[in-house]
């Protein structure tokens, strides 16, 4: 089984870095990421403050990484999300995959970010230019959507 | 049995996690919800949207049928906008 590496990191999260975790092996051949921002949503937003709950965030994005593993032939998985205050323009989470070939390293990626969304628990809170605390994100709908065309 | 809230829950509720004995008649994640609710302003306040609200009993998600009987720990949340 290839090794695979979950984090939540209450500290800046440095893409760069974390993409060197995944050593290429001399068989891998593809290498696909995302990295989620935060976004300013037009100047309305400073920053986006990320709540989990520690312990099960992890276990749920370990239980995900395992199942992407079943489910392609990969070198090597990561996935590292933020925890406290992103400001915008920060990465937010990241997700990687190492193949022998493109389809596979993209559709686990796709796979990992889908879930992570639906099944990982993290909820956003908006926090306004300004600096006052705005608003907790509601679910979106599309998220269950995406989930749903893996089964 | 231990009880924790995450994000608009906690707020609401006022604590982050509690302590609590769990009555005869309390077997499932919704009767638990039903329960909670008729604690105070600030718990009914919470769960208004009562199958709006997430469960996970021991940090695995259930839904609102499945008995909370034997779990260690029972968290409530609002659907999770991670990611």
């Amino acid at each position: 089984m290839a090794r695979f590496h979950v984090e939540v990191l209450a500290e800046t999260l440095d893409p760069a870095a974390w993409l060197g975790e995944i050593a290429p092996s001399e068989d891998t051949g593809a290498l696909a990421s995302f990295i989620g921002l935060c976004r300013g949503d037009g100047g309305r937003l400073e920053a986006l403050e990320l709540e989990h709950y520690p312990g099960m965030a992890e276990a749920k994005m370990a239980e995900i990484a395992q199942q992407a593993l079943e489910r392609w032939p990969l070198f090597g998985l990561i996935a590292v999300h933020r925890s406290g205050l992103v400001q915008v323009g920060e990465p937010i989470v990241l997700v990687a995959a190492g193949s022998a070939h493109r389809d596979a390293a993209f559709d686990a990626v796709r796979f990992m970010m889908d879930f992570l969304k639906t099944d990982a628990p993290f909820w956003k809170r908006e926090h306004l230019k300004g600096g006052s605390a705005g608003p907790w994100v509601e679910a979106n709908a599309k998220d269950d959507a995406a989930r749903e065309r893996w089964h | 049995m231990k009880l924790k809230y995450f994000a608009w829950v906690r707020e609401r509720i006022g604590v982050a996690e509690e302590e609590i004995a769990l009555p005869d008649g309390v077997g499932t994640a919704g009767e638990l919800i039903a329960f909670l609710k008729a604690r105070g302003e600030g718990y009914a306040h919470a769960l208004e949207r009562d199958r709006f609200i997430r469960v996970a009993a021991d940090h695995e998600h259930i839904g609102h049928d499945v008995s909370i009987r034997d779990a260690r720990e029972v968290a409530l949340f609002p659907p999770m906008t991670g990611g």
